[in-house]
């Protein structure tokens, strides 16, 4: 997929996020809409996934996934953008959408199992869990002699957690070569700037002391992601696992979510999600 | 009455270590995983057998429920081994949301439980844990009575599709079960058939229930000992028939009152039929160090303790 075809992908990923979000009048429009660009790069350029189809014609989802990449959402709240992504690229109807956090839904306000939405493999929402988990798929897929990559994206504020720093020693103590880490470095916590709630200080540096191989990239530049993931295919398989500092926008494609936490966890009103989906060419098509 | 007799002692845990080599013979999707208590979980065999199918996690419990959890999407069978203190309360959220609520196949099997781990003390002495993982939806909760029967519990769990809580101990206890025997997860195991009051034991009790049942029957009174082997799900049926006969009940475990076995019978009974029951399990209290033995005998888990609690249920009858 071209680049400027990835951005279309992910203006139209972003309207689903605040139109979702506007739906129910909850969740969390700041983070998803920053993590919407990677997302995106990885669902519909960089992740080896089947195109197999199934029932009524969706992406047919094997929880093992042999020969396939995976991705894990740690950082579970920014449920929005995970559901967008997988329902664009095919996992289920994009009008199922419309029951995100609603009664009976597959869409749960943190992504689950439980219902069985076709593309997740865990519950996240508690947060520090995921790195762990992918750790254990990336661990399998080497037991099976199965090549394809795992990624996993976890929040900044969520580095505060101390689960993460266990996994953080793991993975390399293994080298997990197959896996890949992102953290979404937006700077923003629900109280605040992450540097008043709790300062993390320089957490690409604290990676690289574990023994990752630590990259960093602008993450609301398409064009730069690309390009970075391009080059991590060729990094995986050195005897390291891989940590990506993914510098974003809470709030990114929309000007006035911008530059400030406010929008970490509530949804905007008619008026306001008129305002930010006029930013925002639809290009899919709403659902 | 059947009477029970041992040649040998052995502890449960050395059972799942049986257990373990056994499936790492027969099963070449089973892994284990382990918190730097390798000799503790008598993991030596499965390791030495299977090098490549262990990994150490080093003291990181939360992080190896996730690794274990994560295993499981590749279709391994993994078991995460720790003491139980510390593969149940240190790590419930991971159990809870990757584990239970993600319903993954994992095995998380803990020994040193309860009061028998003894001299280390209450900061080890889970008391707690069967409350914990009880009330998880989709959780099964396994405490076997001895080495075979853990051994077989272990060799069963592998072959159950679904999260499991499997608790063993550190003491030596009689071996009094059969070598070959059949577990079935979910069937409470019938030692002895009675009509005066039922002893329902689970764990390490259930020897002191058998032993209760021998001096309750040299005064005469006929007493039923059922082992609960599975304490979720609850052999609802197995109950609820035993004390439709007896009409009067003891619960006997190495865990607190407050969730444990006796919180799960009393709750099903109180909504089918509510009978007298009198619980032998740690009031309200943490443990403390001291040989197995003396703690056992200084909160209340003998058998003489039961036979107490067997005779205060039937006087209130």
């Amino acid at each position: 997929m071209t680049t400027q075809k990835l951005q279309q992908t992910a203006s139209q990923v972003r309207r689903d996020i605040l139109r979702m979000v506007h739906g129910c009048q909850s969740g969390h429009p700041g983070g998803s809409l920053g993590c919407a660009d990677l997302l995106v790069a990885l669902y519909f350029q960089q992740m080896k996934i089947s195109n197999r189809k199934g029932k009524g014609g969706y992406l047919s989802f094997n929880m093992n996934a042999t020969g396939e990449d995976l991705f894990f959402l740690s950082n579970g709240h920014i449920s929005p953008v995970f559901y967008s992504v997988l329902a664009r690229r095919g996992y289920f109807d994009v009008t199922e959408m419309s029951t995100f956090r609603k009664l009976n839904s597959r869409l749960q306000g943190h992504p689950t199992t439980h219902e069985h939405l076709p593309g997740v493999r865990i519950a996240s929402g508690s947060l520090g869990q995921g790195l762990s988990v992918a750790i254990g798929a990336a661990m399998a897929k080497k037991m099976n002699g199965d090549p394809a990559l795992v990624y996993c994206l976890m929040g900044d504020g969520e580095q505060q957690e101390g689960q993460v720093w266990e996994a953080v020693t793991f993975a390399p103590h293994k080298n997990l070569d197959n896996l890949v880490a992102f953290v979404d470095v937006n700077g923003q916590q629900i109280d605040g700037p992450t540097t008043k709630v709790m300062n993390n200080r320089d957490i690409g540096a604290k990676y690289k002391a574990f023994g990752w191989r630590v990259l960093s990239v602008n993450g609301n530049n398409m064009e730069e992601l690309v390009t970075l993931l391009r080059k991590i295919k060729r990094l995986t398989g050195k005897g390291q696992p891989i940590a990506v500092m993914m510098q974003t926008e809470m709030g990114a494609g929309v000007d006035f979510m911008m530059y400030s936490h406010k929008w970490h966890g509530i949804a905007p009103n008619d008026e306001q999600l008129a305002t930010a989906l006029a930013q925002l060419p639809e290009t899919m098509g709403d659902y | 009455m059947k009477k029970y007799t041992f040649t040998e002692k052995k502890d449960t845990r050395s059972g799942f270590g049986a257990g373990m080599q056994a499936l790492g013979q027969t099963n070449p999707n089973v892994v284990a995983l382990c918190a730097d208590l390798v000799g503790s979980l008598k993991l030596d065999a499965f390791i030495k057998e299977n090098p490549d199918r262990f990994i150490q996690c080093g003291i990181a419990e939360a992080n190896m429920i996730g690794v274990a959890a994560g295993l499981t999407i590749g279709g391994k069978i993994p078991f995460a081994t720790t003491f139980a203190n510390f593969g149940s309360g240190r790590v419930y959220d991971q159990i809870r949301q990757s584990v239970a609520y993600s319903n993954k196949n994992v095995k998380i099997a803990v020994s040193h439980a309860g009061l028998t781990l003894g001299e280390d003390g209450a900061t080890h002495q889970i008391l707690e844990d069967l409350a914990m993982m009880r009330a998880l939806p989709g959780m099964t909760v396994i405490n076997p009575c001895d080495y075979n029967q853990t051994k077989a519990a272990t060799i069963a769990c592998a072959a159950f599709d679904g999260p499991v809580y499997l608790r063993f101990g550190r003491p030596v206890v009689p071996i009094f079960t059969d070598a070959d025997q059949k577990f079935e997860i979910g069937k409470a195991w019938m030692v002895n058939e009675g009509t005066d009051v039922s002893i329902f034991a689970t764990g390490h009790l259930v020897w002191e229930a058998i032993q209760a049942g021998e001096l309750l029957a040299a005064e005469g009174i006929n007493a039923e000992i059922i082992n609960i082997h599975t304490i979720k799900p609850l052999d609802n049926q197995a109950v609820l028939a035993s004390v439709a006969k007896t009409g009067c009940l003891v619960s006997a475990e190495e865990h607190q009152i407050a969730g444990g076995l006796g919180s799960a019978i009393a709750e099903l009974l109180a909504q089918n039929n509510p009978k007298p029951q009198e619980f032998v399990a740690v009031n309200d209290s943490f443990g403390e160090s001291g040989t197995p033995n003396q703690l056992m005998e200084k909160y209340g888990l003998t058998a003489q303790h039961i036979v107490a609690a067997a005779k205060k249920a039937i006087a209130r009858k």
